[in-house]
């Protein structure tokens, strides 16, 4: 009887979480955003945000970011507490993220937004870049090399020597999670990848976040509107409601919850 | 499957690699690159590099051909450019707005005119006669000025910074007003530094007159700095800078440090400003604190938004306008009959340069915002598809 309980619980520690949300709670004034939300994501898992408009999930993506601060709480990344530290920080510790409305340099061409995902990974400072000869040489060619792997790997070949500005839309949500990919991230955030795209471009989004998984290895938290995609892609699913968490699970269990079909259907439904 | 190979290890063309692997390059086919070192170097077309080193080769021969006076004129374009770089880092490639460049460039003059100055003479002086020595001085103690500056600055943005850099000019020009002994005070000057390179004193007419000796060390000085500041806007810094400009936030998020770049941008600036100060009066040979007024900093705001935002070359194009701009209007009057050359009259042609001025940077916002780097391109683009208009 106890036998097979200890081994669940080796195996529980071993596959030991990347990021650990406790009780995050956010308010702005008397406006709650966030209330109590806890969740867990393990090592190569996709985990879905989903929840009705306003429900909070982007705030939750700042929260983890570091771009606002929760009053109450603690964001653990591998060990390390996020909250109070700020966005430059948490990102060398390996999180990337993407934005709901894409935020790129759109002056810079697409090779430059790569390179910009790699900054924390260059290492020279100003009085190497004035010389520019040797070690800023140097690391930009290595690091170039590495930026056309992630070119490649999201098929943006045609469009690397262009300012991201004039690109169409889908191409730009694709070169902003390739700014992301640059970084080598240890934790994806994806903020609505798919949102106000068509079939097509919906597939693509879908297969890249497929070959990301499978090939790179990069645990994931995706916040989505796409019921669709959400549930054919996530791992595990949480549902929130006006700041709250309504469920987490499979989305098979999910989209059983009679608390979930209330949020967004109503409660009659 | 990308147009280039990558190989992370051994990154093309490199001083490091033997002879014979070297890339040829292909007339016909400027942008076939098949190496990143090829496709990142400065200039990555044969079009560029004989085009530059003509624009080079044809300005060392200026001297020998040009008029002393138009000659100056030109000298103190071409040390305005240094200025306007330093200035087109900070609001173009930074975005960053200062009005206080002159405060800068004040300092950088006048701790070149008391390092270079006659330890016995009546203003401050230690002496220091290499030129060299005292520009690069001069640009050091401008950065630690940008250092000193950049916290206060970096907690603002838009127009606030600029309100706050509009008030460094105003305690700039007290200081250098009221410390009579470094400055000689408003109205009387001091002199400025001596260029010596070398052993050899710049300003005696020898072979070469002083004109023609400034303008070359005027000119070195510009490539090497132009140099400089291509680097650093196209290094990990330029990028950063670029990021922070365009969006703050995201810049964050990236693992940009937003209060440790704008520190870079300001001290990098200043820096420019200083080596810029340095030379910019040694032409004349003499210069007074209300040299470093609101004037001066609108002067070189003037560069860049004419010369064209976030480029050096731009920046270059644009202080060599605005410093022939005198000249230019003093030229008005065989043209434009109306316009007097002497101050009692009206309109005489020193009111119609401050309009130039004025004019130049309102057609320049609304008619071409990317400035005269930007009829460049213009005039590229048409060339390169020539006949056809697309």
């Amino acid at each position: 009887m106890s036998a097979p309980q200890t081994v669940e619980q080796t195996e529980a520690q071993t596959v030991e979480p990347v990021l650990v949300v406790d009780d995050v709670r956010l308010t702005f004034g008397s406006v709650t955003a966030v209330d109590g939300v806890s969740f867990d994501v393990r090592p190569d898992e996709l985990f879905a945000l989903i929840g009705p408009n306003g429900a909070g999930k982007t705030s939750v993506f700042n929260i983890l970011s570091g771009v606002y601060r929760p009053q109450q709480g603690s964001v653990k990344l591998h060990g390390h507490e996020l909250v109070g530290m700020r966005p430059p920080a948490i990102a060398r510790l390996g999180m990337a993220r993407t934005f709901q409305n894409i935020e790129l340099f759109a002056n810079l061409t697409v090779l430059d937004n790569l390179m910009l995902g790699r900054h924390q990974h260059i290492g020279y400072g100003p009085l190497a870049a004035l010389a520019w000869v040797g070690k800023a040489r140097r690391e930009e060619l290595a690091h170039r090399a590495r930026v056309e792997e992630i070119v490649d790997f999201l098929e943006l070949t045609a469009w690397r020597t262009l300012p991201v500005g004039l690109l169409p839309y889908g191409v730009q949500k694709r070169v902003e999670l390739g700014r992301a990919l640059a970084m080598d991230p240890r934790l994806l955030l994806l903020d609505e990848p798919v949102a106000g795209m068509n079939q097509e471009e919906t597939e693509d989004m879908a297969r890249f976040i497929v070959d990301i998984r499978s090939e790179l290895k990069v645990p994931m938290i995706m916040v989505e509107h796409d019921m669709g995609l959400v549930m054919d892609l996530a791992d595990r699913v949480l549902v929130v409601d006006f700041g709250s968490p309504v469920a987490t699970g499979t989305p098979e269990q999910v989209q059983r919850d009679p608390e979930v079909i209330r949020a967004y259907l109503g409660a009659d439904a | 499957m990308t147009a280039t190979q990558h190989e992370p290890g051994r990154t093309g063309r490199g001083s490091d690699a033997p002879a014979s692997t070297k890339p040829r390059r292909r007339w016909g086919r400027p942008t076939l690159y098949t190496s990143y070192g090829q496709e990142m170097a400065l200039l990555n077309t044969r079009a560029k590099q004989l085009g530059v080193l003509a624009i080079i080769a044809v300005a060392a021969y200026l001297p020998l051909t040009l008029e002393d006076d138009l000659l100056a004129l030109l000298g103190t374009g071409l040390v305005l450019a240094v200025g306007a770089i330093g200035l087109n880092l900070l609001i173009g490639y930074a975005g960053q707005v200062s009005l206080g460049h002159a405060f800068f460039v004040g300092v950088g003059a006048y701790t070149a005119a008391v390092l270079a100055g006659d330890p016995d003479g009546r203003y401050l002086g230690f002496g220091v006669s290499e030129a060299p020595v005292w520009i690069v001085a001069a640009g050091v103690v401008a950065a630690l000025f940008g250092v000193v500056v950049a916290p206060l600055a970096t907690r603002l943005r838009g127009l606030y910074l600029a309100v706050v850099t509009l008030g460094l000019v105003f305690i700039g020009q007290y200081f250098f007003a009221e410390w009579r002994e470094m400055s000689g005070g408003p109205g009387i000057g001091r002199e400025s530094a001596v260029p010596v390179v070398l052993g050899n004193d710049l300003t005696r007419d020898g072979a070469y007159t002083e004109e023609q000796k400034l303008f070359w060390l005027f000119l070195v000085v510009l490539v090497i700095m132009a140099l400089l500041g291509r680097n650093i806007a196209r290094s990990r810094i330029g990028r950063a800078f670029a990021a922070v400009r365009d969006r703050d936030i995201a810049a964050g998020v990236m693992g940009v440090e937003l209060g440790r770049y704008k520190l870079i941008a300001f001290t990098i600036s200043s820096f420019f400003a200083g080596v810029c100060g340095s030379l910019l009066y040694v032409g004349s040979g003499q210069f007074s604190p209300e040299q470093f007024g609101l004037l001066l900093s609108v002067q070189f705001i003037a560069m860049v938004l004419i010369g064209g935002v976030a480029t050096i070359s731009g920046s270059i194009m644009g202080a060599l306008l605005i410093a022939l701009l005198p000249r230019l209007s003093s030229e008005l009057p065989a043209f434009l009959p109306f316009v007097s050359s002497s101050p009692t009259d009206h309109p005489n042609v020193f009111e119609v340069e401050v309009g130039l001025y004025g004019a130049l940077i309102v057609a320049f916002l609304l008619f071409e915002p990317r400035g005269l780097f930007g009829i460049w391109l213009r005039i590229r683009t048409y060339w390169k598809s020539f006949p056809f208009s697309y």
